[in-house]
């Protein structure tokens, strides 16, 4: 019965996790057959790669920035509309309808909004008198113009949580009224308990996605660079503006595609697999120690 | 029944996991040896799948071609994949699906694909049928081979040189395009206008590296620079044409300032759109292939524009009339099932001057052998006729082949950035940086 589960379990996670493993101990370029070279690729990772520590910052970044206001915006609206009495469909529907927007049409239409030339966003900035940055252009303003994305499609998170929210029983802040809990004591002793799990889903799923963070980075580099094509690969434009939006991911693939170092980008994903692993258990076991059950 | 013991299943589950990735890794050990027939078939058949990264308007331009080939070869079924681009291209390459004749937009893969054998070496072909090379200039050829390996074609060829607006020249006192990058600074700060608030309205030439195809490639042959050593070590930090290039376009973005250079240039409208600056008259003049005469012809037929090759450096007057020159490249893939078909395909794309001069007219991309150059069927504006010039020209240059694509390129535009916004190390120890860098990368791919 378990067998055809096994089976794609072997093929598709275990073989090319152990194949990633193998070739990054290799020099390799896809077509020739790969040569042995031991720890060279993770020599020239941790001592050599001019930009892997800047990708990996970035990276860092997102983990540490994006998924903490991306979940506490979603929680907090998802609070907002559990307490909706009017129209709460209207609002539900208007805060979860930027997540259905796919990634590539949302990034695109950011990067035009916040143009700082002809964006509507400068041009009402500039109205009422202040100068607004240069958004995806300047470097130091390219991560939070994506933060201002994520934020803006937090709605599949949102609705998890409103989803969480909803399903606290009722006899619980009943039960803490009686024992003359104020509001926010309600809300540590009763309502948190009760999402944590929901919340641990969210920070594990949204580390996760951190830290394959692409396509929205790679999209707006190469619109906001002036560049888009179609057909031509983006590989160019990967980073813009200054390496600011170069995450790890993307930096593994132009190594992988662009510079035809399958062997290296291989280390690299073994690196971030083994990081993404250490990072979750601690987050887990840190996480455990919150669940009701060990609270009890 | 026994059961096997963890340590024994764990044991076991490694050494099937190994077994097969050792033969997966196996099956993908490249054949680069080509051994042909002695003579060319004398009736082509069978199927040749061809793919190519050419879509819509531009797709239907090579079908065309196409079909004209398969009209002389009824014996021949050619299967066509367009919108492919190089990494899709190589994967399935390297994942044995049928491909026979696979044609891409860089000539940066060149280096990989020859030296990895996923394109075959075509020297027994270009041997037994005959074919004169010469017929491509030099340039064309070095970036069609890699250390005597001939494994691609040449299919039509994109060079760069100067756009200039003759309206904003002549309101500005100009009469003709600049020939000296010296020249060029002083026309073009002539031809920036200002705002009231001290922003840029329009900029007589943009000078910011990235912008459009400001890109390093595109400014070497101006000096004659060179990126690779002899032994295939970069030679950038030793080349002071590098130096003297940078310093001029560091000097340019100061005398504006790069805060507002950078403001004036985030604002600008996509490259391959109508709102491309120089097409709306925000640039004055700019650096751009000869493609861009189509784009003006379609969404700006009204722009009263010329072209010129790119002004040279103060220093090297004698190389103007050259540029950069860049082109798409075709080769029959290692796993190709029709070969001989395949061949005759890429001859007929290459070498064939009707079809080389109805690709050129159509695609408004540079013919590559002498003969189309010089077809009466061309079709040729006096603002394209520079780009065959610089084609033509002896001081044209390319970027060379290399294993790691162009990855060492892209080192040193990096270093670029950093330099022209003030936020680099100085300009002799981040060229020294940019060397070790580009050495490490290359020796990690073909170092013992």
């Amino acid at each position: 019965m378990l067998a055809p589960a096994i089976l794609g379990l072997l093929i598709f996670f275990v073989y090319p996790l152990i194949a990633s493993v193998y070739y990054s101990f290799t020099r390799f370029d896809l077509v020739s057959p790969p040569q042995w070279i031991g720890l060279r690729n993770y020599i020239y990772l941790f001592t050599q790669d001019p930009n892997v520590w800047q990708a990996a910052g970035n990276t860092l970044w997102f983990v540490v920035v994006l998924v903490p206001v991306r979940i506490l915006t979603a929680l907090g609206v998802a609070w907002l509309l559990v307490r909706a009495k009017r129209a709460s469909g209207f609002w539900r529907t208007l805060f979860y309808l930027p997540a259905l927007v796919p990634p590539v049409a949302a990034v695109v239409a950011f990067v035009f909004l916040f143009n700082p030339g002809t964006g509507p966003v400068n041009l009402i900035l500039r109205a009422i008198g202040i100068q607004g940055p240069l958004w995806f252009n300047d470097p130091a303003w390219s991560k939070p113009s994506l933060l201002l994305l994520g934020v803006w499609v937090m709605g599949d998170v949102m609705i998890i949580f409103l989803a969480s929210l909803l399903d606290v029983p009722q006899e619980l802040y009943e039960a803490a009224s009686l024992d003359g809990a104020k509001s926010w004591q309600k809300g540590w002793f009763v309502t948190l308990p009760a999402i944590v799990p929901v919340l641990v889903f969210s920070v594990i799923t949204g580390v996760i996605a951190a830290l394959q963070y692409f396509t929205e980075a790679a999209v707006a580099s190469s619109v906001a660079s002036g560049r888009a094509t179609v057909g031509e690969g983006g590989g160019a434009t990967l980073g813009y503006p200054d390496n600011s939006l170069l995450t790890y991911t993307e930096w593994l693939y132009v190594r992988g595609f662009s510079n035809y170092q399958l062997g290296y980008a291989s280390a690299l994903a073994v690196v971030l697999f083994v990081v993404a692993s250490v990072v979750l258990l601690v987050l887990l076991r840190r996480v455990r120690a919150f669940t009701p059950e060990e609270a009890s | 029944m026994n059961r096997p013991s963890p340590r024994r299943r764990v044991g076991s589950f490694l050494a099937l996991a190994t077994a097969i990735t050792l033969v997966a890794s196996g099956c993908s050990a490249a054949s680069t040896s080509t051994t042909i027939d002695a003579t060319a078939p004398a009736k082509l058949t069978g199927t040749v799948s061809f793919w190519h990264f050419f879509s819509d308007r531009e797709a239907k331009v090579v079908q065309s071609v196409v079909d004209d080939f398969t009209k002389v070869n009824p014996g021949v079924k050619v299967d066509v994949h367009s919108g492919q681009d190089d990494e899709k291209l190589k994967k399935a390459i390297a994942a044995g699906n049928s491909i026979d004749l696979g044609l891409s937009y860089s000539t940066d893969i060149v280096g990989n694909f020859c030296s990895s054998g996923a394109f075959r070496d075509l020297g027994p072909y270009i041997t037994r049928d005959k074919i004169d090379l010469t017929q491509f200039n030099k340039t064309v050829r070095s970036y069609t081979e890699y250390k005597g390996t001939r494994c691609s074609m040449p299919v039509l060829a994109d060079d760069y040189g100067l756009y200039y607006n003759k309206k904003l020249l002549a309101a500005a006192g100009f009469s003709a395009p600049p020939k000296t990058l010296s020249e060029l600074k002083k026309m073009a700060l002539g031809l920036t206008t200002y705002n009231a608030d001290g922003s840029i309205k329009t900029l007589g030439f943009n000078p910011m590296m990235g912008f459009y195809e400001n890109a390093a490639s595109h400014f070497g042959p101006l000096a004659g620079a060179r990126w690779l050593s002899k032994n295939g070590n970069s030679a950038i930090g030793g080349d002071a044409a590098w130096t003297e290039l940078m310093t001029w376009q560091k000097s340019f973005i100061d005398a504006i300032g790069y805060d507002k250079v950078n403001a004036f240039t985030s604002g600008l409208g996509q490259e391959f759109s109508a709102d491309n600056a120089f097409q709306t008259g925000q640039v004055a003049m700019n650096m751009d292939g000869e493609y861009r005469t189509a784009f003006i012809d379609d969404q700006t037929p009204n722009l009263e524009y010329g072209t010129a090759p790119m002004p040279t450096a103060d220093d090297h007057t004698n190389l103007y009339g050259g540029g950069y020159i860049t082109g798409n490249i075709a080769g029959i893939s290692k796993g190709a099932k029709n070969p001989e078909a395949a061949w005759a395909l890429l001859k007929y794309l290459t070498t064939d001057t009707g079809a080389i001069v109805k690709l050129s007219n159509g695609l408004k991309n540079v013919p590559t052998t002498a003969d189309a150059l010089a077809s009466p069927d061309l079709a040729v504006t006096p603002q394209f006729k520079t780009f065959l010039d610089i084609v033509a020209n002896e001081h044209s240059g390319t970027t060379p082949p290399s294993p790691v694509g162009a990855g060492y390129q892209q080192s040193f535009e990096d270093f670029w950035h950093k330099y022209q916004s003030g936020s680099g190390s100085g300009l002799a120890a981040g060229l020294a940086k940019v060397d070790k860098d580009i050495d490490a990368s290359i020796a990690l791919t073909t170092g013992p």
